[in-house]
């Protein structure tokens, strides 16, 4: 068997239809047992107090918004060399998830930074490119929208994304090329020191593990709706020629 | 109802701003689903129905 297999759209909807259902129960049980656990039954930390529960959340989602994009890099990459419709629909499908992991880790940052800086927001290196991204994602969106051609919206999205990447990419090492900046360093390392206290750890690796199943499933069920989309186009084409 | 102290309004503003916005992406995400295939099915019906 080969993933490609997969391009075949008739394939993606037989075997998306079969595996959503689990993905979505298992991303369900993942959030609400990492975030339950994280909120009520986790203790506060000395130099962050109570906000330290926000982690639960702003890891997840700002590890997700870059992923997102790698996945869409991914892809994007696959449409413009292989031609597979079914990539160039994931790519499409996956962006007002990756969007909205974006906005959820802009506005955790937001509220909790208000507090433990003084302020909202800083033009910090992470934070800048993190803000890029996001303008990357409405521009991605916008593009989609704009461009009537199924195919030729494809090729301009696959483009911007490539671009996109750098700052993708740049959000996600910005801490480790500027040694500057208020954003403080990964909060989950293979260095013992730098990571995140033994208390916190098992929650935020399973509310990572929901955010990442979260995004699988809306990814699956959204190119799915992408997939019969495209099908109706084809069908009332088809109708008005005939 | 647990304590969280002088920070309870940050906490409970993230994780509010963040369900809010997981949950109007789901909703959407499946009105979304369920309006292509309901208007999938009504144009393949009528296909088939002219097909004979």
């Amino acid at each position: 068997m080969s993933i490609w297999e997969y391009a075949n759209p008739k394939k993606f909807m037989q075997t998306s239809g079969a595996v959503l259902p689990w993905v979505a129960a298992l991303a369900a049980i993942c959030l609400i047992t990492g975030l339950t656990w994280g909120f009520f039954f986790t203790p506060d930390a000395v130099n962050f107090g109570a906000t330290v529960k926000i982690i639960y959340l702003h890891v997840p989602s700002a590890m997700m918004a870059i992923n997102a994009w790698v996945m869409m890099l991914v892809a994007s990459l696959i449409w413009l060399i292989r031609r597979h419709h079914v990539s160039a629909l994931a790519a499409k499908a996956a962006a007002p998830v990756g969007l909205t992991m974006t906005l959820i880790a802009l506005l955790t940052g937001a509220i909790w930074g208000q507090p433990m800086w003084g302020t909202w927001w800083a033009w910090d290196p992470r934070l800048t490119s993190f803000l890029i991204l996001t303008l990357f994602y409405f521009g991605y969106l916008a593009l989609w929208q704009a461009v009537e051609n199924p195919d030729t919206a494809a090729d301009l999205t696959s483009v911007l994304c490539i671009v996109g990447s750098v700052f993708a990419l740049l959000s996600r090492y910005a801490v480790n090329f500027w040694n500057q900046g208020l954003h403080q360093g990964a909060s989950l390392s293979l260095d013992k020191k730098e990571n995140v206290s033994d208390v916190y750890y098992v929650p935020l690796l399973i509310s990572i593990a929901g955010f990442v199943l979260l995004f699988l499933a809306l990814v699956l069920l959204r190119t799915r709706t992408e997939i019969r989309a495209r099908r109706l186009q084809a069908l009332l084409l088809r109708e008005r020629m005939a | 109802m647990m304590d969280l102290g002088k920070y309870a309004q940050v906490v409970l503003w993230s994780y509010a701003g963040a369900i809010a916005l997981i949950a109007a992406l789901i909703v959407l995400s499946l009105w979304q689903a369920a309006k292509t295939r309901r208007a999938l099915r009504e144009v393949e019906a009528r296909q088939d129905q002219n097909n004979g």
